[in-house]
């Protein structure tokens, strides 16, 4: 068989196993970028890359691996652009800080806005975004995300942990000018 | 177990990542502390917010159709880097001395390759190449502005744009209704002749079928075939062949064939 042929074959199989996920990679990049322009360019990369690492690619759950790979295309997209403090620490002693109390805020929160909550997903550091994306949009477990992001799986639940609070309180603040507005 | 403890496992009990001993522990302690319980039910009005939101962002139909054309692009750079031997400098760095041993090498080289690469081209049948061809041009179809000379999902605008290009008329039918929609035309050429090639649609998938008059002795032998990931179906209609060619299943494509030579 040439090798041309060999290649097309290649093609083949990467088209049947990775890019059913191309959604999810798109998810992903999107949400990490923040830009539908930058994401699609970000998965364009990151599938070329795939495609070259795809003779390594042992088996196992392809979405996963295509996602890690989406995320490190996009975090050295955010790197070269310069648009983000990728510094923000996973000090375990930060996320039991003060949690605010909830009783009628969570009333707020029930019928919150869809937009309302893309905005301030949107306004997520990227390390609480990205754990948030993969929990609950694409719904992977701690474990895939740890392994993911190459943390333990502790520092994911704190992540997580932290990152819903945050989000909790953004869509409060949200809420809050909301109805300000309506004054 | 302390609070502060708690507000950090509760989310694991929230996405069911803790063990049952744990689990049983933050449902107990759920019972006595007002304000967990009271952050639990917040933390899933939260996720229930996510679950009901649009969130979740899909990628536009047009990222697939270009990544494949890069897949295409990057196998042709592929093939190029493989199949043709390096250059070996032949000069030194300061470019004047020759370095004989490096000429004679490439000599040698370029002996080998020659020597070795007739045979494998006249083992190929023809209706091979013409196979090679089809899948080929299939491939160069996805790559950026080549799908199309006439866009249209109009039968009775595709067929008269063939008119004068070629010298035979080719049958267009749209099949939309069956689910394989006509997007388009252009022109192609296969086996040193003009041909024509129609685009149809299926889900994320594109179909090309090329269109030629059944009379030439070097598709007698062409047969479907699988040519690693794209599928090939042959059919002859009306005096012409039929070629569709896709990385659809066999069985999706064959479907297409038989719709598409009633």
């Amino acid at each position: 068989m040439s090798n041309a042929m060999q290649a097309v074959g290649k093609v083949g199989r990467f088209e049947e196993v990775v890019l059913p996920h191309l959604d999810a990679a798109y998810n992903l990049a999107r949400w990490l970028v923040r830009n539908t322009h930058d994401a699609e360019d970000v998965v364009q990369e990151a599938c070329l890359r795939a495609f070259k690492f795809f003779g390594g690619f042992q088996g196992g759950d392809p979405r996963a691996w295509l996602l890690k790979i989406v995320r490190n295309t996009s975090y050295s997209f955010l790197e070269k652009n310069r648009v983000v403090n990728l510094a923000e620490e996973f000090d375990e002693q930060i996320h039991v800080r003060d949690v605010p109390t909830f009783d009628a805020e969570t009333i707020m929160v029930r019928d919150v806005e869809s937009r309302m909550l893309h905005e301030s997903l949107e306004e997520l550091p990227v390390n609480f975004r990205e754990v948030l994306v993969l929990r609950e949009l694409e719904g992977l477990s701690y474990k895939e995300i740890a392994e993911m992001i190459g943390v333990p799986i502790g520092t994911v639940m704190s992540s997580l942990a932290r990152g819903r609070d945050r989000l909790r309180e953004s869509l409060l603040r949200a809420r809050a000018r909301e109805g300000m507005r309506g004054l | 177990m302390v609070c502060d403890d708690n507000s950090r496992l509760l989310h694991g009990y929230l996405d069911g990542e803790l063990d049952l001993v744990r689990s049983l522990e933050i449902e107990e302690h759920m019972k006595t502390c007002p304000d967990c319980a009271q952050q639990l039910w917040s933390q899933q009005t939260l996720r229930k917010a996510f679950r009901s939101s649009n969130l979740y962002q899909r990628a536009p139909s047009s990222l697939a159709i270009r990544i494949r054309a890069n897949l295409s692009q990057e196998v042709e750079r592929e093939a190029d880097a493989t199949s043709q031997p390096k250059p070996i400098s032949i000069l030194t760095p300061r470019g004047k001395v020759w370095n004989w041993l490096a000429v004679a090498a490439t000599i040698l080289l370029a002996a080998l390759l020659t020597w070795r690469a007739f045979p494998l081209v006249e083992r190929r049948g023809t209706s091979d190449l013409v196979a090679q061809e089809l899948v080929a041009s299939h491939i160069r179809s996805l790559q950026p502005g080549h799908l199309f000379d006439v866009q249209s999902t109009d039968q009775h605008t595709v067929k008269p744009w063939f008119n004068g290009k070629l010298d035979f008329s080719p049958p267009v039918r749209d099949l939309t209704e069956e689910g394989f929609p006509l997007i388009g035309g252009r022109l192609d050429y296969i086996d040193h002749q003009s041909v024509a090639a129609l685009v149809y649609q299926r889900r994320q998938h594109l179909i090309n079928v090329f269109i030629w008059p059944a009379d030439k002795r070097s598709a007698n032998n062409l047969h479907s075939e699988s040519s690693q990931g794209y599928n090939m179906v042959i059919g002859e209609f009306d005096g012409m062949y039929l070629c569709a060619v896709s990385d659809l299943s066999p069985g999706e494509l064959q479907q297409f064939a038989q719709l598409i030579e009633k």
